[in-house]
């Protein structure tokens, strides 16, 4: 079997007007194919911009915040100082701890701001200490370190971020992953959609079909016919649905910084570049799928 | 040019054509005769590789064609003009592109021939019809300009099937005169038909066989009918 490699690709974008005509115009499956290949470029557009996002979600809360954990100093008040003192010598000499910082009163009050609202007396109240650990290397060894604190700071609990953080990352991939088998299926559907048009352009001409092989022409020219009309098409079509799906997604609400970062669907970056992508795929697809529908075609013809 | 040794074909149940052998050599013409159903359409669609022979051996320009690959036969084609009974055109195409198009699929462009199409296209009698759609064509213009498409490449063999059934007598002298004219040139010619007066018009200008197809097998004819 002839395959259709990089000089019938070549051919597809130079073209040949006389090749070319030969394929009667067929204006309302045209223009379906146009619709039906921007429509799917314009959901590819989100299936990526999701599964980029929920990517990047599934990074942050899974290295980011895997470098940094709390001690907390719940202890009366009078003592909440020195055994704060106490747990961060504990912490400078354990392994795998790069900083160890204790929140200053205004930070603390800072982070209540949200739920108590401002001018709250922290003096009064028997907050807890917070001591932000900021890890390095292998990272600390959370069992090693509560017993030590156990031991020289009764007041002291060790939080890792990995209780509330491994649901959040495991939830984050799996939406990574669902954006991105939906990218692959709205590909299979292209191929499906051009290979169904291809397949009834082929049907419809049948005639056209049987003259041109009777006056000697090759499978190929009559193939490159049919894959060219159908593969700019679908180029077209995508291309449009790409650029309305990332004005569309450039117009998202922007939940600024009060969003953190549980918000933010979108294109950061380089990642701009793969919707990009989107129409030279689906012209691919499409070529792929014509071709293999009309050589079918034409090998049941004489 | 064309050979067929033992050459049978059969239609599902029944041997429509059985043990053929037939020479065509260069620069001969031939008629193909017989009743309807014969089997006249069945061999010239065998001699163009549109069917192969369910037994004997057939040879075009000296190739089997059980081993002509798909494009072995697109090529093939290229040295042999047809012209079908019911004549097929591209709807969609002005006259003119549809006679040119065995030049634009082969990759020689109609434009750097143009005189040559222009001289063609007055010899069939339809240059104030060069721009028509074939739609728009009566059946004898139909037929012409089939003729016209098939020549066009200047082929090595030229079958036609039944070439003058829609026209008119004095238009098919002219379709004959054509077909002997090229036959001078060195052209293999395989005509089928049943016009008997067309056989008889034609043996005055050149020296035609006759073959006969009669119970699935082919005869020559007598060489005067």
């Amino acid at each position: 079997m002839k395959r259709f490699d990089i000089g019938a690709l070549r051919a597809i974008f130079k073209g040949d007007r006389q090749a070319d005509r030969v394929v009667p115009p067929s204006g309302f499956t045209a223009q379906l194919t146009l619709f039906a290949a921007g429509a799917m470029a314009f959901l590819a557009v989100f299936a990526l911009a999701l599964s980029l996002a929920s990517g990047r979600l599934a990074q942050v809360w899974g290295q980011e915040l895997a470098q940094s954990a709390t001690v907390r100093i719940v202890a009366p008040l009078d003592q909440r100082a020195a055994q704060t003192e106490a747990a961060l010598k504990v912490l400078q000499t354990t392994k795998g701890v790069a900083s160890a910082r204790a929140l200053t009163d205004a930070e603390q009050e800072e982070l209540l701001a949200p739920w108590f609202g401002p001018e709250l007396a922290m003096e009064s109240l028997p907050v807890p200490r917070l001591i932000e650990v900021v890890e390095e290397g292998e990272g600390l060894d959370p069992v090693g370190l509560r017993l030590r604190l156990s031991a020289e700071v009764p007041g002291a609990v060790l939080d890792d971020h990995s209780r509330w953080r491994a649901p959040l990352v495991a939830a984050a991939s799996r939406l990574r992953l669902l954006g991105w088998i939906s990218t692959l299926l709205i590909g299979a559907a292209v191929a499906a959609m051009v290979t169904l048009a291809a397949q009834a352009a082929l049907a419809a001409n049948a005639q056209v079909i049987a003259v041109l092989r009777l006056v000697g022409a090759t499978d190929d020219y009559i193939a490159r016919a049919f894959i060219r009309r159908f593969t700019l098409r679908a180029l077209l079509g995508a291309a449009a649905g790409t650029v309305l799906g990332m004005v569309a997604v450039v117009l998202l609400p922007d939940a600024g910084e009060a969003g953190g970062f549980l918000t933010g669907l979108g294109f950061r970056g380089w990642h701009w570049v793969v919707p990009l992508m989107v129409p030279i795929l689906v012209g691919a697809v499409a070529f792929a799928a014509t071709g293999a529908a009309a050589r079918r075609t034409l090998r049941e013809l004489t | 040019m064309i050979e067929l040794e033992n050459v049978a074909y059969s239609y599902g149940g029944g041997e429509l054509l059985s043990d053929i052998t037939l020479k065509l050599a260069p620069g001969s013409f031939h008629f193909l005769t017989g009743p309807s159903g014969a089997g006249k359409t069945t061999l010239m669609k065998l001699c163009y590789g549109a069917l192969l022979p369910t037994a004997g051996h057939l040879r075009i320009f000296g190739t089997d064609v059980r081993g002509l690959g798909r494009d072995d036969i697109a090529l093939m084609r290229r040295r042999v003009g047809v012209v079908h009974q019911d004549v097929k055109f591209l709807d969609h195409l002005p006259l003119t592109e549809n006679i040119a198009l065995p030049l634009n699929v082969s990759g020689r462009h109609a434009e750097t021939e143009g005189t040559d199409l222009e001289e063609l296209m007055s010899w069939v009698g339809l240059t104030n019809r060069a721009d028509a759609l074939p739609p728009e064509l009566s059946g004898g213009e139909r037929q012409r300009a089939a003729l016209a498409r098939a020549v066009i490449m200047s082929p090595d063999v030229i079958l036609a099937d039944e070439p003058t059934g829609n026209i008119d007598w004095e238009m098919s002298q002219r379709l004959l005169r054509l077909l002997i004219e090229l036959n001078r040139m060195g052209k293999t010619v395989l005509i089928a038909t049943h016009d008997l007066g067309l056989i008889r018009a034609t043996k005055a200008h050149v020296q035609a066989r006759v073959l006969r197809i009669a119970n699935r097998r082919i005869q020559l004819a007598g060489a005067d009918l």
